[in-house]
C-alpha cells in the first residue's frame, strides 16, 4: 500500500489489487447466478401450471403462482407417512452414530491399549473399500436375519461405527491434551466416565458435525430403502419420491413441489448449521494427506 | 504432531505410574490391562461392524463368485465361470465398464480443478466473501432424488433451463438424457454444479499456507501465475492427493443418478449410462444371479485396490509435504 517513489497511479499495488479484486468479484458473481438458477427454476417450476410448464420459450417467473400445486402433489401419496419414517431412521442414525463413533475414536485417541495402531490403520484402509463391493453379501445377512423390509438394515449399521466418522472424531479429540485424561485418571475417573464426562462436552463441534452430516446422510439415502424396504408404508422421502414420479409420470409442477419439500429440511439444517459443515471439512482437511 | 503427542502421553503415563505402584501396588488390575480392556471394550462395537459388516461379507463374496449361487439355490461351484462370463458372454458388461471409466476419467480431473479454481478464488479478500462461500457450498449439501429430477427438468431438450441459456448464445443444445452421445455429460455437468463440496477443503488448506511465501516470491519477481504453480500448487498438494484418491473411489460407485435418471436402472439410450454398480445391481436384484453379482464386486474390488495403489506410488513422487511430515 506504500507510494514510495510516487509511481503513476495504474502502477500502484493498490489499484492493481483493486483491479484484481474487482474481476474476482465479477468471476464470482456470475458464478453465483450459475449456481443459484437451477434451484431458482425448481421453485419456479414449482409454481407453474402443467401448460405453462410445456410453453416456449419457457418463463423465467410464472404467470400464476399455484401454491396449490403443493398441497395437490402431498396428497398425492402418502408424503407425511414416509417424512416420519425418514425422520425416525435419520434421528436413531444419528444417535447411533454420535454416541458409538464418539466412544470408539475415544479410544483410538486416549486409550493406550495394545494394537491401537494397527487396528487405527485397518480402520482407515476400510474407508478405501468401494460400499458396493459388501452390498450383495450384506444384502443377504440381512435376509437371512429376517431383516428385509424394516428399519434395521437401515439403523443398525450406525450403532456399528463408520470408519470416516471415527477418523473425524479421533483428529478432533488428538487436540485434547492428555494431562487432563491423565488428571481425571488420577482423581479414580475410569474412561467410561472420562469420555462421558470430559470428552463428549469438549468435543460438542465435532459431534454436531458428526450428528448433521448423518442426519443429512441418511435424510438422501436411495440405496439403503431400496435394497431392504418393500411396503409402501415402510417407504422413505427418496424411495417414495422415486416411486411418485411414476405415480405422477411427466407431471413435473407435481415432481418439482414435491422436490422442494425433500429439500428444504436439508437446506434449513445447513443455513441452521453451516458452521458445523465447514467445520467437518475443517477437521478432515487438516490433517489428512 | 506425533512426537508431540507421544512426549506428553509418556509423561502423563509416567507421573500416574509413580501415583499408582504407591496407591494400588498390586491390588488392583495393573494400568496396561485396564488400558486395554477399556481398550477393546470401546471399540467393540466397530470390531463387530468390521467383522460382520466388511471383512465377512468380503470373504463371502470371494467365496461366492465362485459359485452359483442366487440365494435360493444351492451354491455350487462353477470355478472361474463367472468371471469367463464378464469378458466372453457378457456385451453389457464391458459397455458398463467403459461407460464407468469414462466417467471417473472425466469426473475426477473436473471436479479436482474446479474445486482448487474455486477455492484459490474464494480465497480472496473481498467484501460478501462469506456469503460466496455459503453460495456455492450449498449445492454441495444436495443430493438425492429431487436432485437428479431437479436436473431431468432443466435439461429437458426443448423447455429446460440449459438448452434456453444455450439458446441464447445461438447454441442449439443437445437431446442430453435422450442422447447417447450425450448422457454422460450430462451427468458430468450435474456433478459440477456441485463441486463446492471439494471446494472447501482445498480453502481450509489454502488458509494454512503462509502469506510470507508469497510475498518472499513476489519480492524475487514472481508473477501470479508462477506463485500458483510453484507455491500454492505444492503447498496443497497433501489435499489434492487426497481429494483425487477419494474421489477416484467414489466415481467408481456411480450409482443412483443413473439408477433415477433411466427409470429404475434400465441403463439409459443405447445403454449409455449402464454402469459398472448398475449392472452388478441389475444383476443381483433384479436376477438374483448372486454369484455373477459377486464376482464382478471383486473386480471391481481388485481394480480399485490397483488404482489406489498406484495413486499412491505416484503420489509419493508429486505430494509435497513441510518438512517431511504430513503436517
Amino acid at each position: 500500500m506504500k507510494t514510495a517513489s510516487a509511481p503513476k497511479f495504474y502502477e500502484t499495488k493498490k489499484f492493481k489489487e483493486k483491479v484484481k479484486q474487482t474481476i474476482v468479484f465479477t468471476v464470482l458473481l456470475a458464478g453465483s447466478v450459475l449456481i443459484l438458477s437451477p434451484l431458482w427454476w425448481m421453485i419456479s417450476t414449482s409454481l407453474k401450471s402443467p401448460a405453462e410448464i410445456a410453453q416456449y420459450p419457457p418463463a423465467f417467473i410464472p404467470s400464476e403462482f399455484h401454491f396449490s400445486n403443493y398441497v395437490e402433489a402431498w396428497k398425492t401419496a402418502p408424503f407425511t407417512r414416509w417424512a416420519m419414517n425418514t425422520f425416525f431412521i435419520a434421528f436413531f442414525g444419528m444417535v447411533g452414530s454420535v454416541l458409538v463413533n464418539s466412544l470408539v475414536a475415544y479410544a483410538f485417541a486416549k486409550i493406550r491399549f495394545k494394537g491401537r495402531n494397527s487396528l487405527f490403520m485397518v480402520v482407515l484402509s476400510t474407508m478405501l473399500i468401494p460400499g458396493f463391493v459388501t452390498m450383495v453379501p450384506q444384502y443377504i445377512l440381512f435376509s437371512k436375519l429376517g431383516w428385509v423390509n424394516t428399519y434395521l438394515p437401515l439403523i443398525v449399521p450406525a450403532f456399528l461405527g463408520s470408519a470416516f466418522f471415527i477418523f473425524l472424531l479421533r483428529q478432533f479429540m488428538m487436540t485434547i491434551p492428555n494431562e487432563l485424561i491423565e488428571a481425571a485418571v488420577l482423581d479414580g475417573a475410569n474412561h467410561l466416565q472420562i469420555w462421558w464426562h470430559i470428552m463428549l462436552p469438549l468435543t460438542k463441534p465435532a459431534l454436531i458435525t458428526v450428528a448433521i452430516f448423518s442426519f443429512n446422510g441418511a435424510w438422501n439415502d436411495l440405496l439403503g430403502p431400496l435394497l431392504y424396504l418393500n411396503d409402501e408404508s415402510l417407504y422413505t422421502l427418496q424411495i417414495g419420491l422415486q416411486t411418485f414420479k411414476g405415480t405422477v409420470q411427466t407431471q413435473w409442477h407435481y415432481l418439482m413441489a414435491m422436490s422442494v419439500m425433500v429439500l428444504l429440511p436439508v437446506v434449513l439444517l445447513f443455513f441452521f448449521f453451516q458452521k458445523h459443515f465447514i467445520e467437518g471439512s475443517n477437521i478432515a482437511s487438516g490433517t489428512k494427506g | 504432531m506425533k512426537s508431540y503427542d507421544t512426549t506428553i502421553a509418556r509423561r502423563g503415563t509416567d507421573i500416574a505410574g509413580e501415583k499408582e505402584k504407591k496407591k494400588t501396588a498390586g491390588k488392583r488390575l495393573s494400568r496396561q490391562t485396564r488400558e486395554n480392556i477399556f481398550g477393546y471394550l470401546f471399540i467393540s462395537p466397530w470390531i463387530i461392524g468390521f467383522l460382520g459388516l466388511t471383512l465377512g461379507p468380503l470373504l463371502f463374496s470371494l467365496f461366492a463368485s465362485f459359485t452359483d449361487y442366487n440365494i435360493t439355490s444351492k451354491m455350487n461351484f462353477i470355478g472361474l465361470d463367472n468371471f469367463k462370463r464378464m469378458f466372453t458372454i457378457d456385451d453389457l458388461f464391458k459397455t458398463s465398464l467403459w461407460n464407468t471409466l469414462y466417467y471417473v476419467l472425466f469426473s475426477v480431473p473436473l471436479t479436482t480443478a474446479g474445486a482448487i479454481f474455486l477455492s484459490v478464488l474464494l480465497n480472496q479478500k473481498i467484501k460478501g466473501m462469506k456469503f460466496f462461500r455459503t453460495l456455492y457450498y450449498l449445492p454441495a449439501i444436495l443430493s438425492g432424488v429431487a436432485v437428479y429430477f431437479l436436473w431431468m427438468q432443466l435439461l429437458s431438450p426443448s423447455t429446460g433451463l440449459v438448452n434456453t441459456f444455450l439458446g441464447w448464445f445461438g447454441i442449439e443444445g443437445p437431446a442430453w438424457l435422450f442422447d447417447p452421445e450425450w448422457t454422460k455429460p450430462a451427468l458430468l455437468l450435474m456433478k459440477m454444479w456441485s463441486v463446492g463440496g471439494g471446494m472447501l477443503l482445498y480453502l481450509a488448506s489454502l488458509q494454512g499456507v503462509s502469506s510470507s511465501m508469497y510475498e518472499a516470491a513476489e519480492l524475487d519477481g514472481a508473477g501470479a501465475m508462477q506463485k500458483f504453480f510453484y507455491i500454492t500448487l505444492p503447498m496443497i498438494s497433501p489435499i489434492i492427493f487426497f481429494d483425487v484418491l477419494t474421489s477416484t473411489i467414489g466415481s467408481f460407485q456411480i450409482f443412483q443418478e443413473a439408477y433415477v435418471m433411466t427409470e429404475n436402472g434400465s441403463g439409459g439410450p443405447g445403454n449409455s449410462l449402464l454402469f459398472y454398480n448398475l449392472h452388478m445391481w441389475n444383476n443381483a436384484f433384479e436376477v438374483f444371479d448372486m454369484g455373477y453379482a459377486s464376482a464382478m464386486a471383486w473386480l471391481l474390488f481388485i481394480v480399485v485396490m490397483i488404482l489406489t495403489v498406484i495413486n499412491m506410488k505416484l503420489g509419493k513422487k508429486w505430494v509435497h509435504y513441510e518438512g517431511g511430515d504430513n503436517k
